[in-house]
């Protein structure tokens, strides 16, 4: 006897639903986020009002600043300069 | 019909920079994770998306250290119950003051029932197109045969019986493996 019966098939098919199509989109564009990173990383290292700044109001400043502040960029920022 | 990449070549094109590869790691992925973060650990959507973006994003920065390509399953895995560990921890420190009570333990029967139906998503793979979009839709995404023929521009009608006929299609393809699990190249920090 098969122990994949139709019943256990359908269970096993249904118990992996898509995730939510924006959380895939946004860690697909990781390595793009990333290319931000390094620039303003670098921006920052070089420039310690813009650094203060982005400390004190992480997507503001960069919104100000002209990138777009999405969210794994956000994230990957605020580990590197908030936490 | 198309097989699908082995993961571990696709985890050597995403070592390389490859960044369709990366795309088509998270789309491959994707379901797994989020299936342990809210069905394995029970997050809410909000702590489950923080899970999701930080795995990935572990994932994209620490790939070099994957010591076995074939492993990517299972690292993965481990990482997301790290990462939703954590994410409980952080939740519930605030509203608790005893380490001790912190209730972190995932349902290990429904992270069971996740691994295996990743095997069987996997086998899916090995069907045709129309037959792995009509399973996916109707089981995974709960659609109605009435979407589903218009979607697929299918008679309603006929949809039952497709079904019926494509899982038969899918125990034989399970049927045909021999899965053996890799084990974890890495002892993962997070």
């Amino acid at each position: 006897m098969s122990a994949y019966d139709e019943d256990r098939l359908s269970e096993l098919i249904a118990a992996l639903p898509p995730a939510p199509e924006a959380w895939v989109r946004a860690a697909q564009e990781l390595p793009f986020a990333r290319r931000g990173l390094d620039a303003i990383v670098a921006r920052a290292e070089a420039d310690m009002e813009f650094r203060r700044a982005l400390i004190a109001d992480l997507e503001s400043t960069l919104a100000q600043e002209g990138y777009e502040p999405d969210r794994p960029l956000v994230d990957a920022l605020r580990r590197r300069f908030v936490q | 019909m198309a097989q699908p990449v082995p993961a571990a070549q696709l985890v050597a094109r995403c070592r390389a920079g490859d960044e369709d590869a990366w795309a088509e790691l998270v789309e491959r992925f994707s379901r797994y994770v989020y299936a342990i973060a809210t069905q394995g650990f029970r997050l809410r959507d909000h702590d489950a998306e923080d899970v999701f973006q930080e795995v990935f994003a572990k994932v994209y920065e620490r790939l070099d250290s994957l010591r076995n390509d074939d492993a990517i399953q299972p690292w993965i895995a481990q990482l997301t119950r790290r990462v939703c560990v954590d994410k409980l921890r952080s939740g519930s420190r605030e509203e608790v003051t005893d380490e001790s009570e912190l209730a972190v333990d995932p349902d290990e029967d429904a992270i069971g029932r996740i691994d295996e139906a990743l095997d069987v998503h996997e086998a899916m793979s090995g069907l045709s197109d129309n037959c792995r979009e009509i399973l996916d839709r109707f089981f995974a995404r709960d659609e109605t045969y009435r979407t589903i023929g218009e979607q697929l521009e299918l008679p309603a009608g006929t949809i039952a019986s497709r079904i019926s006929r494509c899982l038969v299609k899918l125990r034989d393809e399970l049927e045909g493996r021999n899965p053996l699990p890799a084990q974890s190249g890495e002892q993962v920090n997070v």
